[in-house]
């Protein structure tokens, strides 16, 4: 694992920190005065899109983990907002590189990247949850079109989005997971309502998605009919990396030990009350190991060689370092910790709070933890499947 | 490739009849092992090519360690890295000269004693310097009994070079849970000592690679017990079934190796660090050698427990990882310890 840097990698530093000090007057306080100037502008210059070819929009660089790494620390250091991610972004376009044909990647990859096009994502449904293979959202031929019914749940930015990626039953006759198809569908198509699913933040960060005969032409099927499922297993592979992003983590543990260095308590920092300090610095060695875990799988790319079962434990660890740092500055906070409205003893607009609720719902998403001992168990360590029972 | 040909070694030279052996007879040193290891190169690891030794760093020490704790090695290692790193760190040319080739062939062993200085003094120990003499006790010194060399550390954190055949030095054995290695209590009475230079910031360095060999053994522990878990799960069968296909039984192990996987890179980074990055080698060893004490007690607990009641047997002894995680665990400062001072490495704590 060496990670010393090399002229090349020393100037490449130089260079992304010349741009940010240039246009250091295009943003405030992490956020883009013009996001889609500023999109565009990363896009140019290699910090966003970066290993997309030329010919859809991306800046076509060769992958190197090592620049990329260093566009994040120095864009982190800058408190300069990252390129738009989104599931478009994250979760389709890869997809659409993998699998997509040439014309579907040519339409649109190029307005997904600059943000002129919103994506969600349509996959679990009320009956479909960490059985997402059991979905019943049914398309049924008619013509050179589908007509889709159905409902999903789940939908983050549904309401927002001109597009879904979608996953509905193509093949009612095939087996579970080869029935499946892909699809794009545009949300103003006809038979579409979207209706905001409140959770117990309080807001409403997902949707309910329900169809009713909503024509969908055949090809905007993509990877072909009946492969959804092997196209969306792709996609999810993507998502868990986001999920448990160590960098978003760390920056989290940074805001606490700021939290617990600045409140007060019978004239006593937090910090310096030693059982708050040592659940601090528990989760500091937790954080840490995700973090060197993370390096360590780049490395191991960057070399070609497999990650194996540490590449699994992220999306589990991840999120639930997440959920306990919230937790334990929610603890610190201690009475202030129960306010959560507007208010002149409220911390952080509530951010903690938020946390602490939403992401046990990511603990949840994405595959739960359950589901994700499961993949370590049966993929990382060969243990045997849960056999079938004998009557469905 | 260190690793793994030293595994073979050990596999070799020290399975486990041969550690049950060891551990049921106090009067055996185990030089067979040793002779093995010595003819590996192992006791030159950290030590310079011009003395004889293979020059390696930290991390090459730490992936050793991490060997012997997957085979709970009969074999004391801690002084075999960190005596050459004081040596080399505050001894004189005469000093290396003197010592490093005798390390680095296995001749001489030696041992450190810093416990009182990491993980605080106990029972009246410690031990103070005057005059070029050392007077006090020193608890807890992994390989003390055997060492020809004993590198100590004084109450005011001087360290001073002891020769195994000083007048005035005694030893007793403390006996301990872990009969994979055997522990010493020193008593100095006014023994003759040479003073190394480097004082509370050599001590320091002894301290975080103590830390990074000590997690690197746990670690290469909790690869053997989960490794041990996997095998057996698979193979058990009750009501019909092997139990690792029941969720129950295949969750614990996903959750040993969730804990284990990223320990792994954080000992391995503290250990490069040591050498590559000293401004985060305090900090990172300090949270290796937590986070592995933590991991280390799950991963006993639960291994154990996955073998059902074949897990608490002598027969099978998976006792013998427990018991080294065990120590391991409180070796120059238990967890709590170990992160009030990552605190105060990094200002959080007075």
């Amino acid at each position: 694992m060496d990670l010393t840097p090399t002229p090349e990698m020393l100037a490449f530093r130089d260079e992304v920190r010349g741009f940010l000090k240039a246009r250091a007057g295009d943003f405030a306080a992490g956020q883009a005065k013009d996001v889609f100037a500023w999109q565009r502008l990363l896009i140019e210059h290699g910090y966003a899109a970066r290993t997309i070819p030329k010919a859809y929009g991306g800046y076509g660089a060769e992958p190197d983990i090592l620049k990329s790494r260093i566009i994040a620390e120095e864009f982190i250091a800058a408190s300069a907002p990252r390129g738009m991610a989104g599931q478009g972004i994250s979760m389709l376009v890869p997809t659409l590189l993998e699998v997509g044909s040439e014309e579907q990647k040519t339409r649109w990859i190029g307005p997904t990247l600059r943000g002129e096009i919103i994506w969600c994502q349509g996959y679990s449904e009320p009956g479909a949850g960490s059985d997402l293979a059991s979905l019943q959202t049914k398309a049924i031929e008619d013509g050179k079109d589908f007509l889709i019914s159905g409902s999903k749940i789940w939908t983050s930015t549904a309401a927002q989005a001109q597009m879904m990626f979608c996953l509905v039953r193509t093949e009612p006759d095939a087996a579970k997971h080869e029935g499946i198809s892909y699809v794009l569908i545009p949300m103003n198509t006809p038979g579409i309502e979207v209706r905001p699913l409140k959770t117990m933040t309080g807001s409403a960060e997902f949707n309910e998605v329900f169809f009713t005969d909503v024509r969908v032409a055949q090809d905007q099927v993509v990877g072909g009919r009946g492969r959804g499922w092997f196209v969306a297993n792709a996609t999810l592979k993507h998502e868990r990396g986001m999920l448990g992003d160590p960098n978003a983590t760390e920056a989290r543990l940074g805001a606490l030990i700021e939290l617990m260095r600045s409140e007060v308590v019978d004239g006593q920092r937090i910090i310096d009350n030693p059982v708050f300090r040592d659940r601090l610095m528990q989760l500091q060695g937790r954080v840490m190991a995700m973090k060197f875990n993370g390096l360590r799988l780049i490395s191991a790319q960057l070399s070609q060689e497999p990650v194996g079962v540490a590449g699994l434990v992220v999306k589990l660890q991840g999120c639930e370092l997440n959920h306990q740092i919230a937790a334990l500055a929610i603890d610190a906070l201690g009475e202030l910790g129960i306010l959560y409205h507007d208010g002149p003893h409220l911390r952080a607009r509530g951010t903690w709070q938020r946390n602490y609720m939403f992401d046990l719902g990511l603990i949840i998403g994405g595959g739960t933890a359950q589901i994700q001992k499961n993949i370590i168990s049966e993929r990382g360590l060969g243990m045997p499947r849960e056999p079938k029972p004998a009557v469905l | 490739m260190l690793q793994e040909s030293l595994s073979r070694t050990l596999a070799d030279a020290s399975p486990l009849d041969r550690v049950r052996k060891f551990a049921g007879d106090l009067k055996d040193p185990a030089k067979d092992v040793w002779a093995a290891l010595a003819d590996f190169g192992l006791p030159g690891i950290v030590i310079p090519e011009e003395h004889g030794g293979l020059g390696l760093t930290l991390l090459d020490a730490a992936l050793a360690s991490e060997a012997l704790g997957r085979a709970v090695a009969p074999v004391p290692f801690m002084g075999v890295v960190l005596a050459p790193l004081a040596l080399i760190g505050g001894g004189t040319a005469a000093q290396q000269v003197e010592w490093l080739p005798k390390l680095a062939a296995g001749e001489v062993t030696a041992a450190v004693a810093i416990s009182e200085a990491v993980a605080g003094t106990r029972e009246g120990a410690g031990v103070t310097a005057k005059g070029g003499k050392l007077s006090g006790k020193a608890l807890f010194v992994p390989g003390g009994m055997a060492a020809g060399l004993i590198i100590v550390a004084d109450a005011k954190g001087g360290l001073h070079l002891v020769r195994g055949d000083a007048a005035g030095l005694s030893r007793s054995l403390m006996l301990n849970i872990d009969e994979t290695r055997r522990l010493a209590e020193l008593t100095f009475d006014n023994v003759v000592a040479e003073p190394l230079s480097g004082g509370p910031a050599l001590l320091g360095r002894l301290r975080d690679a103590g830390w990074v060999l000590i997690a690197a053994d746990s670690l290469g522990a909790c690869d053997a017990m989960l490794e041990k878990a996997v095998a057996y799960a698979k193979e058990r069968r009750q009501f019909g079934r092997v139990i690792g296909s029941y969720q129950a039984v295949k969750h614990m192990c996903a959750e040993m190796v969730a804990e284990i996987e990223p320990c792994r890179a954080l000992v391995w980074y503290a250990a490069y660090a040591f050498d590559a990055v000293p401004e985060e080698g305090s900090l990172t060893a300090a949270h290796a050698k937590a986070l592995t004490s933590e991991v280390g007690r799950f991963v006993a607990r639960t291994s154990t427990e996955v073998h059902g009641g074949m897990g608490i047997t002598d027969l099978l002894g998976l006792h013998f990882w427990f018991k080294r995680l065990g120590l391991n665990r409180q070796l120059l400062g238990g967890p709590e310890r170990v992160r009030e001072i990552a605190a105060r490495l990094q200002g959080l704590a007075a």
